[in-house]
């Protein structure tokens, strides 16, 4: 699978990190999926729900993940995946991340160095939960990838 | 009736596809067990080894949580909905008291996987000990943008898609031209007229198809700039202009990316690595651009073919070598080669504290105009001093007392020339200003109409009034009017 992010999606969620710094900046990622492309047509920035270590933790709690579902779905949208922040840290999974992670979601994660966004990474956890593997983020203006 | 169970939407792919599933059961847990049991593959994203549901699973009957009523006990009947929400739950550091995973460098992803063919592929990389599995695998995580596809491109990608580096990333909007063959490895006759990033593409799937391209069809400009690198580890700058080199430079510093330089001219090339937190930048080395005109580029001063064979595939090692982290990168050090005297030598290159862009109080944190940094707008506008080659050839056999005259040089002449221009090159010009007559109408001409500007200014300084300069050269002099002449 591909995650189609463009990059107004893409400033939005590194905007997000910067406006959250040090906390970790998190929401959800509406879309579709279209063959073997997960589109992005929305992003949804919601409230850390961990107050106790916000600087390295994230909580998307049931009632936020629930009121934007359906906030998508009233779009006829649905989630395709969720973002969240690493301040201070490599745009890349945690043992943490893994272990919390749902399948098939695509995990986008934006490091954020000293207060400004850095690297953006989409993540999708192994059917067998064994690991993370790097998903590949395109956008349409860029769609087309020569192999 | 049954019980509904709604799923959400990452588990959905395990149960068909389906939003909703009709159950029976008493109490949740059996109606999970069901669930499970029917499609064994959602049984560990919902419970942990130990068999206890993940924390991170929630589970409501109707709209109540099951850990305010009796868990998995919580009884259902007909007609009740089961849902299964989502919480979402993550963050950078390894949980309190589990083993501490020491941060990743920027570049690491979790160590990618390679293949037999990968293995096979890469072995003479994987016996090497600074490289071995590790390093290859950090080649296959690696994202490298190379700025243009052309000269110094060319070797680059060539080597950096040999070597494994997982993700290329290509900015060019070029087509391949025939004068491009001369040194554009990338790029071959099959592909003239197309464009220079499907043209590599298609060479970089042929040497390697393990590696893939992003390719960027544009002018990288200071609007994209910052987004386009973003993305990326490593940049190599094989640009040949020097808005697009300041361009590069400000974006890395801001970015903080290794920038692996390089820059060529007839006989010598140069080469650094500029990464403003560990060395100087290219501003550093260069505060200003020279000024418009003064340096030709490789299509006016010409360049010998193997010389950026050599300095592009220094940009490759360095960015292999930055990526694997071993060796001393060219941090701090400019390398000039010579081909003539096949010589290197090395200058050791100092930070600037007042650098505009790396220095201790920087006054650019975002891209500027970089065509107006380099003074390319305020170039003279030529308005009614050019004539086109249609023109001039009409007016030529008009008036046979028109002076044609070719400011190139004599090794240009030989190559091809305007039956009926005299040559006089450009810096003899101002020393043989006797030889032409100011009663009469001149034409001065060079290759593409660059110099044949200069040749206009300097005779119009002179007092010579009736003179017009043939607008792009003796190139379109072959294209609209003398067809047997060859194009170069």
């Amino acid at each position: 699978m591909t995650l189609v992010l463009d990059p107004r999606h893409a400033s939005a969620i590194r905007r997000h990190g910067e406006a959250d710094y040090p906390a970790e900046a998190c929401g959800l990622i509406g879309g579709a999926v279209e063959g073997d492309q997960k589109i992005t047509v929305q992003v949804v920035p919601l409230v850390n729900r961990r107050t106790d270590s916000a600087r390295n933790r994230y909580l998307i709690d049931p009632d936020s993940f629930r009121h934007g579902e359906e906030r998508l779905e009233r779009d006829g949208l649905e989630v395709i995946g969720v973002y969240h922040s690493h301040p201070d840290h490599p745009a890349v999974p945690s043992a943490f991340d893994r272990e919390h992670a749902w399948p098939r979601l695509s995990y986008v994660i934006v490091g954020v160095s000293r207060g400004n966004a850095t690297e953006l990474k989409s993540w999708v956890l192994a059917d067998d939960r064994g690991s993370f593997e790097e998903e590949q983020i395109t956008n349409e203006e860029r769609k087309a990838v020569w192999q | 009736m049954a019980v509904t169970i709604l799923i959400p939407t990452p588990l959905r792919p395990f149960v068909g596809g389906r939003d909703a599933l009709e159950l029976e059961g008493t109490s949740v847990g059996e109606l999970l067990e069901r669930l499970t049991g029917e499609h064994a593959t959602l049984r560990p994203h919902l419970f942990a080894d130990d068999g206890r549901l993940r924390n991170f699973v929630n589970v409501y009957v109707n709209d109540r949580d099951i850990r305010q009523l009796a868990q998995r006990d919580t009884p259902v009947k007909p007609g009740d909905t089961v849902s299964i929400i989502p919480s979402i739950a993550g963050g950078a550091a390894a949980s309190v008291g589990a083993p501490h995973a020491a941060p990743l460098p920027s570049n690491a992803a979790p160590a990618p996987v390679l293949s037999h063919e990968e293995i096979l592929r890469y072995s003479r990389h994987l016996i090497l000990p600074d490289v071995g599995l590790e390093g290859q695998k950090k080649l296959k995580a690696a994202r490298v943008l190379l700025v243009g596809a052309g000269g110094l491109g060319s070797p680059a990608a060539l080597y950096l898609t040999a070597a494994g580096v997982g993700t290329i990333g290509l900015v060019d909007f070029d087509v391949v031209d025939k004068t491009n063959l001369q040194r554009q490895i990338l790029h071959g006759t099959s592909t003239v007229g197309t464009s220079k990033l499907e043209s590599a593409a298609a060479r970089i799937h042929d040497l390697n198809p393990n590696v893939r391209v992003e390719p960027f069809e544009t002018r990288l400009t200071s609007e994209n700039a910052l987004d386009i690198i973003r993305e990326f580890d490593v940049v190599a700058d094989g640009t040949d202009n020097f808005p697009t080199r300041y361009l590069v430079n400000d974006a890395c510093v801001l970015l903080d990316k290794p920038n692996v330089y390089g820059s060529i001219f007839r006989f010598e090339g140069q080469a650094s690595v500029f990464h403003a937190t560990r060395g100087p930048c290219y501003r550093c080395l260069y505060s200003e651009p020279p000024p418009p005109g003064l340096v030709p580029s490789c299509a006016e001063g010409g360049v010998l073919g193997v010389l950026p064979g050599i300095i592009g595939s220094i940009q490759a090692m360095e960015t292999i070598k930055l990526i694997l982290g071993v060796g001393e990168p060219l941090i701090g050090r400019l390398v000039l080669f010579d081909a003539l005297k096949l010589q290197f030598r090395e200058l050791k290159l100092e930070k600037d504290p007042d650098c505009p862009v790396c220095g201790s109080h920087p006054t650019i944190t975002a891209p500027i105009d970089y065509e107006a940094f380099c003074g390319i707008g305020a170039e003279p506008t030529y308005d009614g001093v050019e004539i086109s080659a249609q023109d001039l050839k009409d007016e030529w056999s008009q008036n046979p007392d028109l002076v044609v005259i070719d400011v190139r040089e004599p090794h240009e002449y030989e190559i091809t020339h305007i039956d009926g221009a005299r040559l006089i090159p450009l810096g003899e010009l101002p020393d043989r200003l006797g030889e032409l007559d100011g009663h009469k109408e001149i034409v001065t001409h060079c290759h593409h109409g660059a110099r044949s500007l200069k040749a206009l200014e300097i005779l119009k300084a002179a007092g010579f009034s009736k003179v017009r300069s043939l607008r792009g050269g003796i190139d379109a002099w072959a294209v609209n009017v003398d067809r047997s002449l060859p194009r170069y």
